[in-house]
This record gives structure tokens, C-alpha cells and sequence, in this order.
């Protein structure tokens, strides 16, 4: 199906924001498709994302548990098996450090493997192979050998699967937040998509990469839909790795944020509109390399910061980004950086318990005003 | 495939030193005269063509008992005696209500959760009762056992009430985990559960370090009286993550008292274990690190009964560990939220036909244990039960904002020092704390 639609989407034009790198074929300029964006959801992005990249390159395979017959844990490989066959579409055993590692020595050899856990907790279990055997190998080997492998799955606090009756409930264990783990680690190429174009991007320009990328998505978006332009429909689109996007052009205060929060950052910007405050939106798209001109820039021209994450506060996505504030631009901040983040709590169970220890829109909308008037005191933070 | 399983094929080591009352010298095995412990150590040595006889150590030969269809033929040629061997009237009644426990329990979860009132990952259980309520029935208060995800039942049937249990899935206060494990993470120390674990493969390093605790305190700490045991319940898929085979090499090689028991069910959520793993024979997996490794018709609750009972009885004597293969199926999905296409309606029908709540009550019926009335009562004592039980979560309340900090620390000194230089548990307003940072 998707091979259609690329057929029928050829006379789009240059997509300005192809990495001129990663680029695979040379895209002509032509006349600019004048038909409206359509919608899409996150799921379908990486789906489509995936059918091209593994139409376009024979090298890229896709393995994990349940992606072929099952089409995807959460359905992101659905029909992948049926189009690729199960060479290409690897149904795993349940062996994460296993199927990781095998995964890795492919890449050493040339092949491109897309790795997917079930979720990112999952990935715990192969954290020797992502970080010793991935991260590191260009320079152990100093630059003979790369490692072209693509690490991803949904990260973040859980939901039902599949509930259909409304239910967000999460689940303890399966809800840490890698971004700061995995961003720490020299050798890694961290992502955090948002929207479905972020998906689509992101995802192409990872597995075109000749470097480890970890890919973290998060299941509570995949149902969501997004516009997508159609310069992002065509399958040579490709976002930059390492540069974040302005959702939400302001003047008061910058929010940053990635993933999930970015929606929630929206939401709260929405209702800070609303009371006279203009926030700037980031959506960070990329934890590493973190894009600090661009939240520099903006910190410049609001003075004021919140950074947002859904991780636990402590060495947290959050805490670098203040870090690097204040190195560069401390002349300029009118008010303390205000961080939200996870509670520093193991996930509750309990419905109640669990509301509060994710940050919730009006956690960001109360951290805005504060560093916008300072009204209202920190809160005893534990 | 799975008649080539209805038999019961044990690999054993050669004992070296057997306190049996059976010595190795008594020459045949007849399975007709023996009492139930039939797996002892006399059993006659065939050669087949899995004889492997390897190296030059005795402890290393195994040989192949293919006892094939002894106790089905105990079961075929039932007159009374014989089966009075297997269970007697109260025995069979306790099994019986421990297995409509769990059933009922499992179903009421599934009606809870399309109303709302459960959420996030549930497993459930039917049809895999046999194995639960065959080995825990058998335990004491002080033996642990360790689960997975699909944890209700091991729970219930180790006397976790169903109280707590179903509060705990409403994710309620007066839950065995006051609400803050899950469904998935359910633990009693009480009643010696260490859970639940959502990640397939953890508990096995944990319950081999339970009986690791076991052993310590018995020779080290010299509480002779320590003889605990520890059963491990995991599943098909669990059998193909390394963590199971350290656990079984390093088990068999301080002859732990542990019994891990796989529920093989052959499909990890849509993964068949056929498509999974290069050799299906889960129970072959044993003899290679020096443990016997005993495959059961997971179906039938009096066979898994006796295979528990030798394996139960192995590991508190200190003979060591035992991997007993169960094959059984699960009636359900994955979990609540698993459509279940790939699997076949004629695979589901046939499994449904070896029921085993259907298979014991037709036993105990025909060799006169007990009539339907007093197995009727049962049916409705039960049903009361997880009535009370949902009514009692459903009353219960929701944890207060505090217990969102407590227990992160066994000591809360753990959460450090305030800007004022105290403690920051000893300020009072420590527990009205947040998500904010």
C-alpha cells in the first residue's frame, strides 16, 4: 500500500530539511504538491518509515519479538512479514541480550539491523550489547568498524495494550524512561520522536545512519494522529539528527520537552496563552546530540526556562539542559531554570498514586508561572 | 504434537548415595507394585535412542526410564485401590477448590477488567490450574514460590486470600502490595510469595537465591530444621533466555532445593514454541546440567501431583534440584489485551476437551470420592468467595497521597538532606510531597 502512495507522492519537492549525508538518492527539484497535508498516526508513520527504508535498502532487516507473525507487539511491523518475507522480518525467541547482540555482530559485518524491544525496559536485558558492544566499537577499532544498527521500541510509562475503552492505566516496572540513560553514553545517537512526521523522519534518517541509534518512542502516541505535509510523505524525507524543533514560537518563557511531554507542553502553552503568558515550545527531537544552540537561542530571547521529561529527576534529561544553560547563556536567565520530571518513586500501581508521579499539564502550567512571577514558592521536593 | 507427549519420560542421573529406603541394587521397576514415589531411584535402566552415556564420571550417566504410560495405566485400569493410592476423599476436595478458586478468581478478573475497574497488563490462568494447585498444595506455609505475569493463581493457591489479591489488581490500599505492585507484581511475605515478575526469565535468579537462603541457613548458619523449598514457575518462552540456564548450572552444581516447574503452554503470546526454539523437549534440558528432567501431562492435576511430590520430596531431602516440564495450554489470550487470532480453533478445542477441573471431577465422581452435590457446594462456596472479594476491593480505598514516598527506602534517610540541613524524612511536610521537582 505504502509503495503506492510513494509512486503516487514522486512530484514532491525537495524536502529542505534532508541531511545531506544520510541522503540516498538525489531528489530533482520539482514543481510542490499542492494538495493539503493528510493525517496519519504515529503507528502508521513508522510503519510507512519502515516499509521504505527496507524496500530501498536490501541490507535493513527487521527483528524483535512478535513483529512478523504477530505484526508487532503494538502493530508498528504490521505487514512487514507478509512483503519481506521472514528472512528480512525475524520472529525472535525471548532472548534480549541475545537477538541484541546478534543484531550488533550483523552491523559489524555491513548489514543494517533494526532492533526492536517489546519495550525499552526490555532493553535492560541487552544493555551489555547496546552500550560495550554498539556505543563503543568505532572507536575501539579506531573508525574500522562502524556499527549501522538501530536500537528502538516504546519507551516511557505504559499503558493497557490495546485497551480499547478508554483505560490510560500504567504499570510499574515496564515504565522507566531511558532518554537520560542512554543519553549519557558517548557513541549513541539518541532519538525522541513526537509527532508522526518526527516519526517518519527520525526513524528513516536512524536507519540510514551509520552510527547505533536508540529510538525511543512511546505507546500512548502511537494512536495519535498528526497532519503530515506532503513533503514528508515522500520517501526520501528525512529529519536531521541533533537539531530540535520550535513547535511553538513564544516570548515569555521556553518549555522544553520531548516525546509524550511535547503534547503536554502544548496543551499547557495553550492555557498559559490564555493568562497572558507566551510560551516557546522545543520539541528536543533529539537527546543526543543534544540541540543546545537551539534552546539557547531561544532561552536568550525569553529569558525564563522549564524543562519537561516524564524520567526520573535525578541526572535526568532535564538537569543536562540546565547544565548547559547556565554554562552558556546564564547571563540571560531572569528567573532559576524550573525542571519537571518523574517523581523519584519506582512506578505506583494504584490509579491515584500513579497520576501523581508523572508530571501532569498543570505541573508545567504552575512551573511556568513560577519562573514567569515567582508567586508561588518551590514545593518541598522529595 | 502433543501425543507424542502423553507419556511420562524421566532422565536421570545414576544416584551416588540414595537415603531412599529403594537401593540401586533392587533390579526391576514394576510400576504396578511400587506406591506412587515411582521416580525413585530404581527405576529400570532402558536403553533408547536418547541414551547418552557420556563421560567416564558416574554422575554424569543418565539413562532413559520410558515408563511410558504408567500412571495412565493406573488411571485406565482404576479400580478402587489403586486409585485411592493417587488421592483420598479430603485431598481431593481441597485440589478440587483450590482449582474452581482459581478459575472463578480468573474469570471474575476478566468481567472486572472490560468494566473498568482493573487495568493495565492482566494474565490470566484458566486452564493451567493442574500445575498451580498440583505443586503449591503440596507446600508449606514456609516453602517460597516464585511466579511470573501470570501470577493470580500461584498467589491464591499458596493462601494469599482472594481479598487482597483482587484488591490489589483495583490497585486498592488494602491490597496484598497495598496497591502498588499490581497485577503483575504480587508479593506476600507472609506467605512466603516472592512474586511476580513481568520480566519473563528474572524470577528464576531469584528463586534460586531463595533456595540458595534455604541451603545457607540449614549448613551455615546450622537451623537444622531449615529444609524450605522453592518452586519456580516460568513458561516456554522463559526456556530460551540465558537466565535459565545459569539457574539450572549453578542449581544442580550447589544442589539447591529448588523445583523449577515450566507451564509449558506452547505459545508465548503469538510465538509458538515450536517456531522458538531449536529443541522443543524442554525437559532434555535438565540431564545436560545434572538434574533430572521429568515431563507431565500438565492437564491432569493427579499426575502433576505425583511428579510434585517426588520432586518436592528430592529437593527438601537435599538431593538437589529437579526440572519438571508441564505441558498444559492457557484458554485465554496472551493477556486481556491480546486478540489470540494466531492460534489454532482446533488446537484450542482439544485442550479444552483435557479441561482439568472437568478431568477431576469426572475422576473423583467415577471412583465414588465425592458426588456432585458436595462438588456443587464447593462450586457455590467459591463463587461467594470472589463475590466477597470483588465487594470488599471495590469498598476499599485508594492509597493516600503519602504512600506515593514510602517504601522507596527501608531507611527514608535514603532520600538525603533538606536545604534546611535536616533530613528531609523528618520534615512533616515530607509526605505531602508530590510529582514536582
Amino acid at each position: 500500500m505504502w509503495g503506492i502512495i510513494r509512486q503516487n507522492v514522486r512530484c514532491g519537492g525537495l524536502p529542505a530539511s534532508i541531511l545531506g549525508q544520510s541522503l540516498q538518492r538525489i531528489r530533482p527539484v520539482s514543481r510542490s504538491y499542492s494538495s493539503a497535508a493528510r493525517e496519519m498516526t504515529v503507528r502508521e508513520a513508522l510503519n510507512s518509515a519502515l516499509d521504505e527504508e527496507m524496500s530501498a535498502d536490501p541490507k535493513v532487516f527487521l527483528m524483535g519479538e512478535e513483529v512478523g507473525e504477530y505484526q508487532g507487539a503494538y502493530k508498528i511491523s504490521k505487514g512487514l512479514l507478509e512483503k519481506y518475507g521472514p528472512e528480512r522480518v525475524l520472529d525472535t525467541p525471548i532472548t534480549e541480550a541475545g537477538f541484541a547482540g546478534i543484531g550488533v555482530g550483523a552491523a559489524f559485518y555491513g548489514l543494517k539491523p533494526v532492533v526492536e524491544f517489546m519495550t525499552l525496559n526490555f532493553s535492560m536485558q541487552a544493555i551489555d550489547h547496546i552500550i560495550n558492544s554498539a556505543a563503543k566499537q568505532n572507536y575501539m577499532s579506531a573508525g574500522q568498524i562502524p556499527v549501522p544498527i538501530v536500537f528502538r521500541g516504546p519507551n516511557g510509562a505504559a499503558a493497557g495494550v490495546g485497551a480499547q475503552h478508554s483505560q490510560n492505566r500504567l504499570i510499574s516496572i515496564l515504565q522507566d524512561c531511558y532518554a537520560a540513560w542512554y543519553g549519557s553514553c558517548p557513541g549513541l545517537k539518541v532519538l525522541a520522536p513526537y509527532s508522526s512526521e518526527d516519526a517518519r523522519g527520525l526513524l528513516k534518517a536512524a536507519i540510514r545512519d551509520p552510527d547505533p541509534v536508540v529510538f525511543l518512542e512511546n505507546e500512548l502516541l502511537y494512536g495519535e494522529s498528526f497532519p503530515l505535509s506532503a513533503d514528508a510523505l515522500d520517501s526520501s524525507f528525512c529529519l536531521p539528527i541533533g537539531k530540535a524543533k520550535i513547535e511553538r514560537e513564544g516570548n515569555d518563557v521556553t518549555i522544553t520537552a520531548f516525546s509524550k511531554m511535547v503534547g503536554y507542553a502544548l496543551k499547557a502553552a495553550e492555557i498559559l496563552g490564555k493568562e497572558g503568558i507566551s510560551a516557546e515550545v522545543i520539541n528536543l527531537r533529539s537527546i543526543r546530540p543534544l540541540d543546545r544552540p537551539t534552546i539557547n537561542d531561544s532561552v536568550r530571547k525569553t529569558n525564563r526556562l522549564v524543562t519537561v521529561e516524564e524520567g526520573f529527576p535525578q541526572h535526568g534529561v532535564g538537569a543536562e539542559i540546565c547544565a548547559s544553560v547556565i554554562e552558556e547563556s546564564f547571563g540571560c536567565l531572569d528567573a532559576p531554570v524550573e525542571r519537571i520530571s518523574g517523581a523519584d518513586v519506582p512506578m505506583p500501581y494504584a490509579a491515584n498514586l500513579e497520576r501523581m508521579a508523572v508530571p501532569q499539564v498543570e505541573d508545567i502550567v504552575r512551573a511556568a508561572k513560577r519562573a514567569c512571577y515567582r508567586l508561588v514558592p518551590m514545593a518541598a521536593t522529595a | 504434537m502433543s501425543s507424542a507427549f502423553s507419556a511420562i519420560r524421566i532422565i536421570q542421573p545414576l544416584p551416588l548415595n540414595t537415603t531412599t529406603t529403594r537401593s540401586p541394587e533392587k533390579p526391576l521397576f514394576d510400576p504396578l507394585k511400587t506406591t506412587s514415589s515411582f521416580l525413585g531411584s530404581t527405576a529400570r535402566f532402558c536403553s533408547t535412542s536418547l541414551n547418552k552415556p557420556s563421560s567416564a564420571s558416574h554422575l554424569r550417566r543418565s539413562a532413559v526410564v520410558a515408563v511410558s504410560d504408567v500412571v495412565k495405566d493406573k488411571k485406565l485400569n482404576s479400580n478402587s485401590s489403586l486409585s485411592n493410592l493417587l488421592l483420598t476423599k479430603e485431598e481431593g476436595l481441597e485440589v478440587y477448590q483450590d482449582m474452581i478458586l482459581g478459575r472463578a478468581f480468573e474469570d471474575m478478573c476478566a468481567q472486572m477488567y472490560y468494566r473498568g475497574k482493573m487495568f493495565g497488563f492482566v494474565h490470566l490462568y484458566n486452564g493451567q490450574e493442574a500445575v498451580s494447585t498440583g505443586f503449591i498444595n503440596l507446600l508449606k506455609k514456609e516453602d517460597s514460590v516464585v511466579s511470573t505475569y501470570r501470577d493470580h493463581v500461584h498467589a491464591l493457591s499458596k493462601g494469599v486470600p482472594a481479598r487482597a489479591v483482587m484488591s490489589e489488581l483495583f490497585g486498592k490500599v488494602t491490597g496484598c502490595c497495598r496497591g502498588q505492585g499490581g497485577s503483575m507484581h504480587m508479593f506476600s511475605k507472609e506467605h512466603n510469595v516472592l512474586g511476580g515478575f513481568a520480566f519473563i526469565g528474572e524470577g528464576i535468579p531469584v528463586a534460586t537465591g531463595a533456595a540458595f537462603s534455604s541451603k545457607y541457613r540449614r549448613e551455615v548458619l546450622k537451623q537444622a530444621d531449615c529444609d524450605h523449598v522453592t518452586v519456580a514457575f516460568f513458561g516456554d518462552g522463559t526456556c530460551n533466555n540465558g537466565q535459565f540456564f545459569e539457574c539450572l548450572n549453578m542449581a544442580a552444581l550447589w544442589k539447591l532445593p529448588i523445583v523449577f516447574v515450566v507451564e509449558n503452554n506452547l505459545w508465548a503470546i503469538g510465538m509458538s514454541h515450536l517456531r522458538a526454539t531449536s529443541d522443543p523437549e524442554i525437559w532434555k534440558k535438565g540431564p545436560a546440567f545434572g538434574m533430572p528432567g521429568v515431563h507431565v501431562d500438565g492437564m491432569d492435576v493427579l499426575k502433576v501431583r505425583e511428579v510434585a511430590k517426588e520432586a518436592i520430596g528430592r529437593a527438601r531431602r537435599g538431593e538437589g534440584p529437579s526440572l519438571v516440564e508441564c505441558e498444559t495450554y492457557r484458554f485465554r489470550g496472551h493477556s486481556l489485551a491480546d486478540p489470540d487470532e494466531l492460534r489454532d480453533p482446533a488446537e484450542k478445542a482439544h485442550y479444552a476437551a483435557r479441561d482439568p477441573i472437568t478431568a477431576l471431577k469426572k475422576y473423583m465422581i467415577e471412583n465414588k470420592l465425592a458426588n456432585e452435590a458436595e462438588l456443587k457446594a464447593i462450586e457455590k462456596k467459591i463463587d461467594e468467595v470472589v463475590e466477597d472479594a470483588v465487594e470488599f476491593a471495590d469498598a476499599s480505598p485508594h492509597p493516600g497521597r503519602t504512600q506515593l514516598l514510602e517504601n522507596v527506602f527501608a531507611d527514608p534517610k535514603g532520600f538525603g538532606i533538606g536545604p534546611d540541613g535536616k533530613y528531609r524524612c523528618e520534615d512533616p511536610k515530607f509526605t505531602e510531597g508530590t510529582a514536582q521537582v
